[in-house]
């Protein structure tokens, strides 16, 4: 077992390839604790759209990849705040309305100008196996920036996403904190789109953040879970790509989603049991239906 | 045009708790109230009355500083809100407005009180989370303080929120519809509680929709329809004229010695079906 985990690891794309999903399934996962949270799960679909057509703008104009993706990625964050700042225009309009636009610009280029090089495919449907060195640098610049900000954030970002309107009355700057979470929500994008692809991303932010949430009612906790889900779906999800001989993105997504189904069914499983204990009267008192909040009080005990 | 039956402030030499002078308040081309002055007195129990989308809340959010208005000033002890530090103002806002499923406890919630502080440690200190228990004690939600907020009742949740608004000492405490989402028993308890709160000198203002419970727990109201109608005691104030311009319709007063009732339109008799 231990020379079948090993074998892959000769591999330095492997060990790239390994590293890249492990930082980048964990600080999705991070991230996107907030993202759903905040009901903002279109926002990774979007904004991984928008930084596309950025990247083909920049290989257009001679930029680099990611300045290409990033600067559009930012722009596309500034514009949707812009929109939705007077509340006429709801947040998933808006995300609909800059997102789109500036994909179909990307692949209006792209349609035009035929001269791209493999990494627009890469960007569009991921490529593990082209990880340089460079984009581990950046991977792991953009982790630590997340984890870091996330640490120090803590309290403005809890109390912002639980009552936003409250966290403002009592001295927040919200806007100022949806402004560096959206940074940070565009950063992890871009450093995500080599990895898992433009089309997959909003499942590697969303599902380690839902996974967490069925299995805690806490949110520091959800944090750590939603990190330690993500980071292991990568993890895993790069091995089975190698042993099946499928594409890594898809290996991944499909994994987290497995681990998803696994934990809605413990859940479930779970809620049953407690429920028929309670009928036959082992039980003497249920909450709710989430597992965490049944007080389980044994008869007799 | 407004009318103020009884002057709540003049005779006052300290500045007010609240002061609007001027003030218009809107949405874009929309205006929701037009050039309006209301002094509002330090250690005031205020609630302001008025019909649906008669701009109660933006009045609310033009005093907390969240909608800046177009014209006018407000000022909060006589200084501008910009210059009002940290932690004066508590505010409870509806219970409607907040997602109950989201992951935390009734602690966490009313921690977040200090989140607004200058620590960055995400775990609260000792002397927070002294403070947060002193209050759930006094508040009589120690019980559930590790309890998920899902799990609370609508009394308990607004309980948290009250605690949460007083972590800081604030010297106004201004709640948006505390009475609603509640049943009459957590209702008349919320505002007994709010009672005891203000006779510490905290000037409280809310919003609400049941005239009956400002009629027997508020010794000030205001009634407002986009402008101030009236300011008053709600003996002075709940009368057949000011509660018609209030809230248009018909009005029914019933008097019973300290006790007043209020009831709008006429009872709709319904057949027996012939039984």
């Amino acid at each position: 077992m231990i020379e079948f985990l090993l074998e892959p690891l000769e591999y330095e794309f492997f060990w790239h390839g390994l590293l890249a999903t492990l930082m980048v399934g964990a600080s999705c996962g991070l991230i996107g604790t907030l993202v759903i949270l905040r009901g903002m799960s279109y926002v990774g679909h979007g904004l991984s759209h928008a930084a596309f057509g950025g990247a083909v703008v920049g290989f257009v104009l001679n930029l680099n990849f990611y300045a290409g993706a990033g600067a559009m990625g930012l722009l596309a964050v500034l514009l949707i705040n812009r929109i939705t700042r007077s509340g006429t225009i709801k947040l998933d309009a808006a995300i609909g309305i800059v997102t789109n636009a500036m994909f179909a610009l990307g692949v209006a280029i792209i349609s035009q100008v035929r001269a791209f090089s493999q990494s627009f495919e890469a960007a569009l449907f991921g490529n593990i196996l082209g990880i340089t060195e460079g984009d581990l640098l950046l991977i792991g610049f953009v982790s630590l920036s997340t984890l870091t900000t996330m640490f120090l954030m803590y309290r403005p970002l809890l109390f912002s996403t639980f009552d936003q309107e409250a966290a403002r009355v009592f001295g927040i700057r919200t806007a100022r904190v949806q402004l560096i979470f959206s940074l940070l929500l565009t950063l992890t994008i871009i450093a995500s789109m080599n990895i898992v692809g433009v089309t997959m991303i909003a499942a590697t932010l969303i599902t380690p953040a839902a996974t967490a949430r069925l299995m805690t009612d806490c949110f520091s906790r959800m944090l750590i879970y939603a990190l330690i889900i993500g980071g292991i779906t990568g993890v895993a999800g790069m091995y089975l790509s190698y042993i099946f001989n499928t594409a890594s993105g898809a290996t991944i997504v499909l994994f987290g989603a497995s681990l998803y189904c696994l934990s809605w069914l413990t859940n479930f499983l779970h809620d049953r049991y407690v429920l028929q204990n309670h009928l036959d009267g082992k039980t003497d008192f249920v909450q709710t239906t989430q597992h965490q909040s049944v007080e389980r009080k044994e008869a007799g005990l | 045009m407004s009318t103020r039956a009884i002057s709540s402030t003049e005779s006052h030499v300290h500045p007010a708790a609240v002061s609007l002078t001027d003030v218009t308040a809107g949405y874009g081309p929309h205006i929701v109230f037009k050039r309006l002055s209301l002094k509002i007195d330090k250690g005031q129990f205020a609630g302001i009355v008025g019909p649906t989308a008669c701009g109660k809340t933006t009045l609310l959010k033009t005093i907390l500083g969240t909608q800046s208005p177009l014209s006018g000033t407000v000022l909060l002890d006589g200084q501008a809100l910009n210059d009002i530090p940290r932690g004066v103002i508590g505010y409870v806002p509806q219970l409607g407005s907040v997602d109950w499923r989201f992951p935390v406890t009734v602690e966490e919630v009313i921690l977040m009180g200090f989140y607004t502080g200058k620590r960055i440690w995400p775990w609260p200190s000792m002397e927070e989370r002294e403070r947060v228990h002193d209050l759930a004690h006094r508040l009589g939600i120690y019980r559930c303080l590790r309890q998920q907020i899902s799990n609370t009742s609508g009394g308990q949740r607004q309980r948290a929120f009250l605690a949460r608004a007083l972590v800081n000492n604030p010297a106004l405490l201004v709640l948006d519809e505390p009475t609603s989402g509640v049943d009459i028993k957590a209702q008349h308890e919320v505002l007994h509680l709010l009672g005891d709160i203000n006779s510490e000198g905290i000037t409280i203002l809310l919003t609400t929709h049941d005239l009956n419970a400002v009629a027997s727990h508020l010794p000030w109201v205001i009634c407002f329809r986009n402008g101030l109608i009236a300011q008053g005691r709600p003996r002075d104030i709940f009368t057949n004229d000011i509660l018609t311009r209030t809230y248009g319709g018909d009005i029914t007063i019933v008097r019973h010695e300290d006790y007043f009732l209020i009831a709008t339109g006429t009872p709709i008799h319904f057949s027996d079906g012939g039984l």
